[in-house]
């Protein structure tokens, strides 16, 4: 006999009475123990409060799996109540992955077909929430049928759960497009509302649907004018009869934004539509009310359509004033989506976004996190060349006062930002120390590396960085980065440090003996990482060159290290010790100070190769001649003192267009004297072969011979091979050809380079050696090169 | 889209639940406990609005509850603000002053309610007395004290 199952409120009750967890836990285990039992009984009279009851639990986070098959059961009866019920209980319980889920589809069939609108809404909602893609194709002609009902209100929910059908099954599109127009021409707003969530969602999905509702924007542009301007249509009824004591604008701005949203989405790229809306974004941001959030959210959806789309450029710059205004309102929520709004902008509207740069600032000072954060990126992503002091200045203030976790992404911004706009390199100095110091842990590994190849290579800062370095050191050890990079220079530039005399800050006499108790300092510290006892221990052997004392306490402390546990540390000092013993005479040549890195980043690798070429462009151009002139008789003197006059020197091509364009090939390599003519060698049936000589002037004795192999007949050349041989004097390097097919008709040729290198300028004879397939015949050429010009070997 | 419609009270319990997009029956604690402890550590003059994972949350508070909603990157965080005050509207005018324990011992109403509002993450209908039309065929609208009360009083802290 089971007891009188309780009431769902009931069930609540003793839930709620529950002291502990535990209690709790008993509780609703007796409960489904209640439950489980009914369910296996059958009983259909109290089916669904057990169901409710279970659904409860199951919000409450316990496992109700066992209640799928009774939500079918109740789903199938006839009483609504029960229906109701298993329906929520199918949203809840039932999803895709298990198979139960389609045996509701039977009956949400039938209840589509029924034909009593509170059960079809239900369906509606329950399919449109977990249905799956094979439910979704069987049931697709129902739902369609209920699109064309005279009734509202089932209606807008077939246009959503239709909504659902597409993403679930895009093939369905082509299904729910045709009726879509029709619809917007209905004036109940919840079927407009679900018609454009279903316009922009065929939109989303194909760009032939996006075509197909360009037609539309007209349409779309006069419904949003009247909801605009008259701010409240009549239709507020349910028995035709209009209430007066509603309030004006129900729609708490809804409609307005899927119409924003959509007509943004029509109007991206295309300037016809983009044109027609312009008239239509202007007058809704000058109008809507912003005095209530609603008025808010629409203007805010305005703004971002006028951005995406072609409008315009006064009614960009009124996007920017407006979302400027609201950076101003005092309500936090307004300020976030501005500043949000602003960040998505700055790409493409920098100036305008730059006027409301001080109140971006200002915003950096908020407490509350997230408009924190939106404000940094936005202040990040303004800094330019011009305002690069005043922003960092901000910015490092911000630094220090900021919640930890965003002190990363401030320091890496602040680095990156000082790294594309710095002024000087003594203030791009100052700043990477300030960031240290203030949040060294939180900087990227990087940085490190960067600083000291920046400080390496600025040679008149040598002297202030070991100054300031050092003083940042003695103040404080823990910071990583910062102790590494001091290390480093007090290594590099010790001696630097201890002339003193440095102009830009105050001279600080500093004594040897402080320099290394500092480093030694570093060493023994616990907080120092691995990384950094080896910088130091590697700044303490260099001192030992750069110090004028004795070098017993270094020798001392290198000695220690050699029994330390650390195998990277002890493998320094056994070596740096072993210097001191057997190697002392080569100490200074290995400690001496480093060459200048080479950095790899890419960015920098860009800007050397584009500031070497415009320096060689630059010095080329005016005065093109006159060095070439020079190079040219330098050559001519190696040959036999003849002065010049021995033969025509070979014209001098380089007119500044020919020297630029050389420039342009090799920017690393200076213009050569003359270029020697090509010279075609083998034509056979389509198939040629041509030489091009290059002596580069910096080598005279190599020649470097490129051949082309070209095929303008009807059949590929395949398997060719090239060989050459050359006098015994002269030594012959073949590199690896660019392949051994030329297709037909003027396919991409073969080349091939050779290197001969000709030191004592002996006359070049070259012999070419061809075997390649062509029109399925092997050929085999062997040939002697005449006609070579005298410039390839003199 | 609305990936979920949270009620939760200032102890952490969740009061309500209602996802638009699956997640597993044993993440729905996890994420409710995160999400309602991130609601929780703001303070009333802090944004409204929070990032959470891919989510954007959207709370309000109401006396004793907080209401969240999770969406994605589509929707625009202050529509739905208002459409949270316009859903504790309608649930206020129907059980004349909503309290919490309203919502806890009608939780089948609830879902009833939103469902009208919302269909698969989407907001379908907004106006009051349409939402309501087919509960109160269903049931009579609860009334305590006079017939003609009208003013919902909520507290927004």
């Amino acid at each position: 006999m089971v007891a009188l199952s309780l009431k769902l409120q009931d069930l609540i009750e003793e839930i709620r009475g529950a002291k502990t967890q535990a209690q709790e836990r008993e509780v609703i285990q007796k409960e489904c123990a209640h439950i489980r039992a009914s369910f296996r009984d059958g009983d259909p009279v109290h089916r669904h409060r057990q169901l409710a009851k279970l659904l409860y639990v199951h919000m409450l986070g316990y496992p109700a799996h066992f209640g799928q098959m009774e939500c079918l059961k109740l789903i199938a009866s006839s009483r609504f109540t029960d229906k109701r019920v298993g329906y929520l209980g199918a949203m809840l319980l039932l999803d895709e992955r298990h198979d139960a889920h389609l045996l509701i589809t039977n009956s949400i069939k039938n209840d589509l077909s029924q034909g009593i609108q509170p059960v079809q809404g239900l369906a509606l909602c329950t399919l449109s929430t977990m249905g799956s893609a094979e439910m979704c194709r069987d049931l697709a002609p129902e739902v369609e049928k209920l699109l064309l009902q005279p009734s509202p209100y089932v209606r807008k929910k077939a246009i959503l759960t239709a909504v659902h059908m597409i993403r679930k099954v895009p093939e369905l599109s082509s299904v729910f497009l045709p009726p879509c127009v029709h619809l917007l021409h209905e004036r109940h707003h919840g079927i407009l509302l679900g018609t454009i969530t279903l316009i922009t969602e065929l939109c989303e999905r194909s760009p032939a649907a996006l075509k197909h509702f360009r037609k539309v924007v007209p349409q779309l542009v006069q419904i949003l004018r009247t909801l605009v301007t008259t701010g409240y249509s009549t239709e507020h009824s349910i028995s035709g009869v209009s209430d007066p004591f509603l309030q004006d604008q129900e729609t708490c701005g809804g409609e307005e934004v899927q119409i924003l949203r959509l007509l943004r989405i029509l109007g991206r790229n295309h300037e016809e539509s983009s044109e027609t809306m312009n008239d239509l974004l202007a007058q809704v941001a000058t109008n809507t009310d912003t005095s209530r959030n609603a008025g808010n959210a629409v203007l805010f959806e305005t703004v971002l359509t006028i951005m995406d789309i072609h409008s315009a450029a006064g009614l960009r710059v009124l996007a920017v004033n407006i979302l400027g205004r609201f950076l101003l309102n005092s309500d936090r929520n307004i300020r976030y989506v501005a500043l949000t709004s602003l960040l998505r902008l700055v790409q493409s509207d920098h100036s305008a976004v730059q006027r409301h740069r001080p109140t971006v600032v200002d915003c950096l000072q908020e407490t509350d996190a997230s408009l924190s954060r939106r404000a940094l990126e936005l202040s990040l992503a303004l800094v330019n060349s011009s305002n690069v002091r005043a922003m960092m200045q901000e910015l490092q203030a911000f630094l220090e006062s900021c919640p930890p976790d965003l002190r990363a992404d401030c320091a890496s911004g602040i680095l990156l930002a000082a790294e594309r706009f710095a002024p000087t390199k003594r203030w791009h100095i100052d700043t990477i120390l300030h960031v240290l110091t203030t949040a060294g842990t939180h900087v990227r590994d990087d940085a490190v590396a960067n600083l000291t190849q920046l400080i390496g290579g600025a040679q008149e800062l040598h002297a202030y960085s070991v100054h300031r370095l050092y003083n940042a050191l003695a103040e404080d050890i823990s910071q990583q980065p910062l102790v590494q990079v001091a290390a480093w220079c007090i290594g590099e530039y010790g001696d630097l440090l201890l002339e003193g005399n440095c102009e830009e800050i105050e001279p600080l006499q500093v004594d040897e003996e402080e320099v290394l108790a500092l480093l030694e300092k570093v060493l023994q510290s616990h907080m120092s990482l691995p990384a950094t006892r080896g910088y130091a221990l590697t700044a303490l052997m260099k001192l030992s060159t750069r110090l004028q004392g004795n070098n017993n306490r270094i020798r001392q402390v290198v000695s220690i290290y050699r029994s330390c546990l650390d195998v990277e540390l002890q493998q320094r000092a056994v070596e740096y010790d072993t210097l001191f013993r057997k190697y002392d005479h080569m100490r200074a040549a290995i400690l001496e100070k480093m060459p200048l890195v080479e950095r790899d980043g890419p960015q920098a690798d860009e800007e050397a190769k584009q500031s070497k070429a415009a320096a060689q462009l630059s010095e080329a151009a005016p005065a093109p001649t006159e060095p070439q002139a020079s190079q040219l008789l330098d050559l001519l003197d190696l040959l036999d003192g003849a002065s010049g006059d021995a033969q025509h020197p070979p014209p001098l091509d380089p007119s500044p267009g020919g020297a630029l364009v050389y420039l342009l090939d090799l920017p690393c390599a200076p213009p050569p004297p003359a270029p020697i003519p090509d010279l075609k060698v083998f034509e056979r049936e389509g198939v040629q072969l041509n030489l091009s000589f290059i002596r580069p002037p910096e080598n005279p004795a190599l020649l470097l011979i490129t051949i082309t192999a070209t095929n303008s007949s009807e059949g590929d050349v395949t398997n060719f091979i090239c060989q050459a041989a050359v006098p015994k004097s002269l030594q012959l390097q073949l590199q690896a050809p660019s392949g051994n097919t030329v297709p037909a008709r003027g396919g991409l040729p073969i080349t091939q380079l050779f290197r001969i290198l000709n030191p004592n300028k002996a006359p070049l004879r070259l012999k070419l050696r061809l075997t390649y397939n062509h029109f399925h015949q092997s050929v085999q050429e062997i040939f002697e090169v005449n006609n070579l010009p005298v410039e390839s070997w003199q | 889209m609305i990936k979920f419609f949270l009620i939760v009270n200032k102890q952490g319990q969740t009061r309500f639940s209602k996802y638009y997009e699956h997640v597993d029956i044993n993440k729905h604690t996890l994420l409710e406990t995160e999400v309602v402890k991130r609601c929780l550590s703001r303070s009333n003059e802090q944004c409204s609005f929070i990032e959470y994972k891919d989510f954007k949350l959207i709370h309000r508070q109401y006396a004793a509850l907080f209401i969240v909603v999770g969406v994605d990157d589509t929707e625009t965080e202050m529509a739905i603000y208002e459409f949270i005050h316009n859903s504790v509207d309608v649930l206020d005018e129907y059980f004349s002053r909503v309290s919490e324990l309203d919502k806890m011992f009608n939780l089948d109403k609830v879902h009833i309610i939103l469902d009208e509002m919302v269909l698969n993450g989407c907001i379908v209908e907004t106006n009051r007395e349409r939402i309501l039309a087919p509960l109160l065929i269903l049931y009579v609208r609860k009334l305590k004290g006079s017939i003609f009360q009208t003013t919902w009083i909520y507290r927004k802290c």
